[in-house]
Formats: C-alpha cells, sequence, structure tokens
C-alpha cells in the first residue's frame, strides 16, 4: 500500500517536472495540473495511510483515519482549480496576443523598437 | 483577546467584494472606497501598535476555537509594524494609481485590496497551512494586478510569473505537510513544540518540510538563485503595481523570521541550523547580483527591481545574523528600502507617462512633456535607494554594518554591502544621466508640465516619511528595538 501510494506520487510528480520544463505554454500548464494532483495525494497521504476507518468520532471505531489532511486537500484543491483557470486563460491571451506561445519572455519586446537608435 | 486583531483582514475582505458588486462602473465611487479602506487600515495598525506596544503579544482564536485545535492569529508589535508599512504604502499606492493607472483594466481597486486583505493575513495569521492559503489570496491578487492594462510583453511575463509562483505554491503545500506529517500539528507555536520533542536522527522529513518552505519564502523575496522571476516581472508589470509588490516581497522576510525564529533556526545547537548558515551567502550573492544587474539594465523598472534584490539582499545579511542589534539594523533599512523602492517605482511611472515612444528604456530619447520635478524625484530615489547621506538608507546601512563587526562574516559582508552600494550608486547615475540629461535631442519642443500630479504627490508623501525617518532616527530606532524584544520574546 504504502509502496504503491510513494511510487504512485512519485510517478505523477516526475511527470509534471517533465511537462513543466517544456518551452511552450500549454505543456507547462499541464505540468502544473499534474503537479497539483501530486501534491494532493502527497497532502492526503502525511496523515498516515489507514484502510476503512471513520474520519469522524464513532462509538464503535478503534482506530481513525486522520481527518485533518482531507480537510487541507479541499483547501489545495479548490485553490489550485482557480489558480489553474487563472493560468489558462492568461495563457491563452497572451498567445492571442503575440501570436506565439513560448514562455520565453524577449527583453525589449514592448520597448518602442522602432524608436530605436 | 483583542477584537483589533482581525480587522486588518475584515477591511479589504467587505470592502473588495462590495466594490465588484455595486461600483464596478463607477471609478469615483471605487477610487474613494479603495483609498478610504486603506487610510482604515493605517488607523488599526495605528491603534495595533499602540494597543500591543503596551500589552505584549497578542493571540485571537478564530471562532472561539482555542489554538492548537482552531486557527489563531497572533501579533506582536513587530507584526503592527509590518501591517503599518503594508497600510501606508497602501494608501500611497493608491493614491498614485487615481492619476489613470485604475482605468486600464477593470477591478484594480477590487483585486488591490484582496492583495491588502492578502498581506495582512499573512503577517497576521499564526498557522502554517493558514499562512499557505493567505500567500495564495496575495498571489492571485497580484497575478491580476500584474497584467493589469495588458500588452503583449505584460502579459508574458505575466505567465512566467505566474507559472514560476504556481510551483512555489505547489512547494509550499509539500512543505507544509510534511511538516504536519512529521509533527502532526500546523499551529507555529505547537509545531515548534513538537519538533524540539522530535527524537535527533528522526528529523529529516521536517527539516526538508521546514526547508522547502524557508525556499518558497525565499522566492518570494527573490533571494539568489530564486530571484529569476523578478527582473522581467518587474521590467514588464505596470510601475504603479510593482510599487506595492515591494511590500509583498517583505511578505517573504517577515515568514523567514517568523518559523526561523519560531524553530530557533539560529541557535548552532539546532537541527535546522543548516538552513540559517545558507542564508548569509546567498544574501551576500543577492547583493551582488542586485548591484550588477542594476548595471547592466535597459530598462527603468528593470533596474528598480534588481534595486530591491539588492536591497534585499542587504536586509538578509542582518536576518542571517539575527543577533538583536542586526536585526534592529536591518528592520530600519527593511522599513526604508520598501518606501524608497516604492517611490523608485512611482518614478518609473512617471518616466512611462511622460516620455515619447521609448517610455522607460535607458536610451537618450525624446520627452513628451518635460518637468524638473520628475528629475528631482529620481534623484532622491536614487540617493535613498543606494544609501548615501543625508536619507535614512545611510542610516541603516551604517547600523547594519557596525553591528556586523563581531560576527565571523564581518570582512565578507562589509565589502559586498559598500561594494554593492558603490554598483548601484554608478548603475543609477549612468541611467539618470541617460534618460534626463541626454534627452534634449529633439525638434518638437516638449510641453512644460507634467502628466501624473497625484503620482507626485505620493512619491512627495514617500518622501516626507523617510525624511522624517532620519531626523527622528533615535525615536524610530527606540521602537524598533521594542519590536524586536517582542519578536525575540525577551523581556521589553
Amino acid at each position: 500500500m504504502e509502496w504503491i501510494i510513494a511510487s504512485a506520487i512519485g510517478m505523477i510528480t516526475a511527470t509534471g517536472v517533465f511537462l513543466l520544463l517544456r518551452p511552450r505554454t500549454f505543456p507547462v500548464i499541464l505540468g502544473l495540473v499534474v503537479l497539483t494532483y501530486a501534491v494532493n495525494l502527497f497532502v492526503f497521504s502525511m496523515g498516515r495511510l489507514a484502510v476503512d476507518q471513520p474520519a469522524v468520532i464513532r462509538e464503535d471505531a478503534i482506530e481513525y483515519t486522520d481527518p485533518l489532511p482531507q480537510a487541507l486537500v479541499l483547501t489545495a484543491i479548490v485553490i489550485s482549480f482557480g489558480t489553474t483557470a487563472f493560468a489558462v486563460v492568461l495563457a491563452l491571451r497572451a498567445y492571442l496576443e503575440s501570436g506565439d506561445d513560448h514562455v520565453d519572455v524577449w527583453p525589449s519586446e514592448d520597448d518602442g523598437a522602432e524608436d530605436a537608435i | 483577546m483583542n477584537h483589533w486583531l482581525i480587522l486588518p483582514i475584515l477591511i479589504p475582505a467587505v470592502t473588495a467584494p462590495l466594490l465588484m458588486i455595486t461600483a464596478r462602473f463607477d471609478m469615483l465611487l471605487s477610487r474613494v472606497f479603495c483609498v478610504g479602506a486603506n487610510v482604515a487600515q493605517v488607523i488599526v495598525a495605528l491603534i495595533l501598535v499602540q494597543a500591543l506596544s503596551v500589552s505584549g503579544p497578542d493571540t485571537y482564536d478564530l471562532g472561539g476555537w482555542v489554538a492548537p485545535y482552531g486557527i489563531e492569529l497572533t501579533a506582536d508589535l513587530w507584526t503592527a509594524m509590518f501591517l503599518l508599512l503594508a497600510a501606508v504604502l497602501g494608501v500611497v499606492v493608491s493614491i498614485a494609481a487615481m492619476d489613470g493607472e485604475d482605468e486600464r483594466g477593470r477591478y484594480f481597486h477590487a483585486l488591490f485590496l484582496f492583495q491588502m486583505m492578502g498581506i495582512n493575513g499573512a503577517f497576521l495569521t499564526g498557522d502554517l497551512f493558514n499562512l499557505f492559503v493567505f500567500f495564495e489570496v496575495m498571489l492571485l491578487a497580484s497575478y491580476g494586478l500584474m497584467v493589469h492594462g495588458g500588452g503583449t510583453g505584460r502579459l508574458r511575463a505575466g505567465v512566467q510569473f505566474v507559472v514560476i509562483n504556481l510551483v512555489g505554491s505547489t512547494l509550499f503545500l509539500i512543505g507544509v505537510s510534511l511538516v504536519y506529517g512529521a509533527c502532526g500539528s500546523l499551529n507555529l507555536q505547537d509545531v515548534a513544540a513538537r519538533a524540539a520533542a522530535i527524537p535527533l536522527g528522526n528529523q529529516n522529513a521536517m527539516l526538508t518540510g521546514i526547508a522547502l518552505m524557508i525556499g518558497v519564502f525565499a522566492v518570494k523575496s527573490a533571494v539568489v538563485p530564486f530571484h529569476v522571476w523578478l527582473p522581467a516581472t518587474y521590467r514588464e508589470g505596470p510601475p504603479i503595481v510593482t510599487a506595492l509588490f515591494s511590500v509583498t516581497s517583505k511578505v517573504g522576510v517577515y515568514a523567514i523570521l517568523r518559523l526561523g525564529l519560531a524553530l530557533e533556526m539560529w541557535d548552532v545547537e539546532s537541527p535546522f541550523h543548516v538552513i540559517a548558515w545558507w542564508m548569509m551567502p546567498l544574501a551576500l550573492a543577492t547583493s551582488i547580483i542586485g548591484g550588477l544587474g542594476a548595471l547592466g539594465s535597459k530598462r527603468l523598472g528593470e533596474m528598480a527591481g534588481y534595486a530591491v534584490i539588492a536591497s534585499m539582499g542587504t536586509i538578509l545579511i542582518g536576518v542571517a545574523v539575527a543577533t538583536r542589534e542586526a536585526l534592529v539594523a536591518a528592520h530600519y533599512y527593511l522599513l526604508h528600502s520598501t518606501l524608497a523602492g516604492a517611490g523608485l517605482f512611482l518614478i518609473v511611472a512617471l518616466v512611462q507617462e511622460n516620455r515619447g515612444q521609448a517610455r522607460d528604456a535607458i536610451r537618450p530619447a525624446a520627452w513628451k512633456r518635460r518637468s524638473g520635478l520628475i528629475g528631482s524625484g529620481y534623484f532622491c530615489a536614487a540617493v535613498a535607494m543606494v544609501g548615501l547621506p543625508p536619507l535614512s538608507g545611510f542610516i541603516g546601512k551604517i547600523l547594519l554594518l557596525s553591528s556586523l563587526s563581531d560576527s565571523p562574516w564581518w570582512l565578507w559582508s562589509w565589502s559586498v554591502v559598500l561594494g554593492t552600494s558603490l554598483l548601484m550608486l554608478v548603475g543609477m547615475t549612468r541611467s539618470g544621466i541617460i534618460v534626463f540629461w541626454s534627452s534634449e535631442s529633439t525638434e518638437a519642443s516638449p510641453r512644460r508640465g507634467p502628466r501624473g500630479v497625484l503620482t507626485l504627490v505620493a512619491v512627495g508623501c514617500l518622501a516626507a516619511i523617510l525624511i522624517a525617518m532620519t531626523i527622528s532616527a533615535a525615536a524610530f530606532l527606540q521602537f524598533l528595538d521594542q519590536a524586536i524584544g517582542h519578536l525575540l520574546k525577551l523581556a521589553s
């Protein structure tokens, strides 16, 4: 169980980092999304893995799974959802305005180059 | 349990949505509410400074849940000082924005207030996950503000800014969850207590988590090698907004100190001491890179960005030593450099507004409207930023250098601080000469009288504060000494 979760998080993170290092915005944003999946799983697993255990107090329960990371994951998911949506819109606008979806910024692009000496 | 503590978060949190709902199309109403909310924050911050200097550190349990089960806000005089700094800058920048920057895109005022909410929340919170949430509030607002007004270069730089900060948030989350996994708590005081109880040799998860979080704070405060996002952002972003960002980057320093001192990172015996050890070399590198960058910039905004990096290095040199004297000096310099940096960015805004096609490029070009006031403003801001007498930057640097004299790093830090000042002096003189003096070679004579009167007023306000800091330096230092005493939990 631990082994499966750990290697899954590792593989998802590796995929995310690979995509993040691509030169164009679309793969980069996909990489961010994949990376947040990995992080959500990671946050979740930091409450220790427990199978078939209740998260709320019950009289007949002997052991519990930690409810706090679940609440944290929920917050993290909402935040990453919002930021991803923003990143997509921003990347799209940058692409439409400049006609190019490279991540690099070239200095003096907006510099009034026609005015240069 | 002082109810004033929650107000710096509540005021912008209530005003901003209200603005979005009711005042979207009414510029006058938006401006009044935005400036009004910022003035209210200054008043609240002043009340907090007064109250906390009498009562000492205070906490506020949200919803009545006692920490560590609930989330608590913690504040001492040191926190109140940062709240006051942010609020004062908020007022000044929101006045400057009324010159027309706020009309270039919608929701400027709401975003501005959300940014203030995030900054204030990050200062006040005593819970690590809550700190993450407030960082996100601050960052989301700053994404919107950074691309405010649009334009190709700005949007492309915005993509980089957003991506780097999103990766930072991801690492922050990993760090927070590692800390939770290692010690089972998120309340800062509780984490510190439990971290001390973790047996030696089992500290690795905790150490990794803390290191990741400090790394993210270093990204925020543009410490080398995490500074790469800053020059492009400050070059392309709207200068009015980057003026506000000069306090956002101080949130990183604040969080480093808050977390580091709670965990006693500067104690040689501490398992986290390795992080504190790295701070000094990185601070020195930050100063040098900032100075060199200021020397080689092609745009005034970029140069101001590198000047902010250099001043951040100087602040961190004091933070890395973390004796009481060094921290007092570093905070005096922090207050000064935040205000001076904001002033420099406001000058960049004026230059962009009043120069022709070339905007703020550092090359000879024609001016559309001329005014000696802009040039004089640049001169004052440059003197302040470099740290020349008579302004307060000089006092800050002298204090810092003298507080370092018995540190093992004194030779390094002295030569780096002084060398960086020289580099910045050369860089800023060069840009000033090119932008303000080599620009007369135009056939059409420029009109007199600058655009952006309110921005000039804002620069004047900042200059007045800097002069007040210089004249009553003793009173400021006494106040800072008390604040740092709260921070270090000494009896004061």
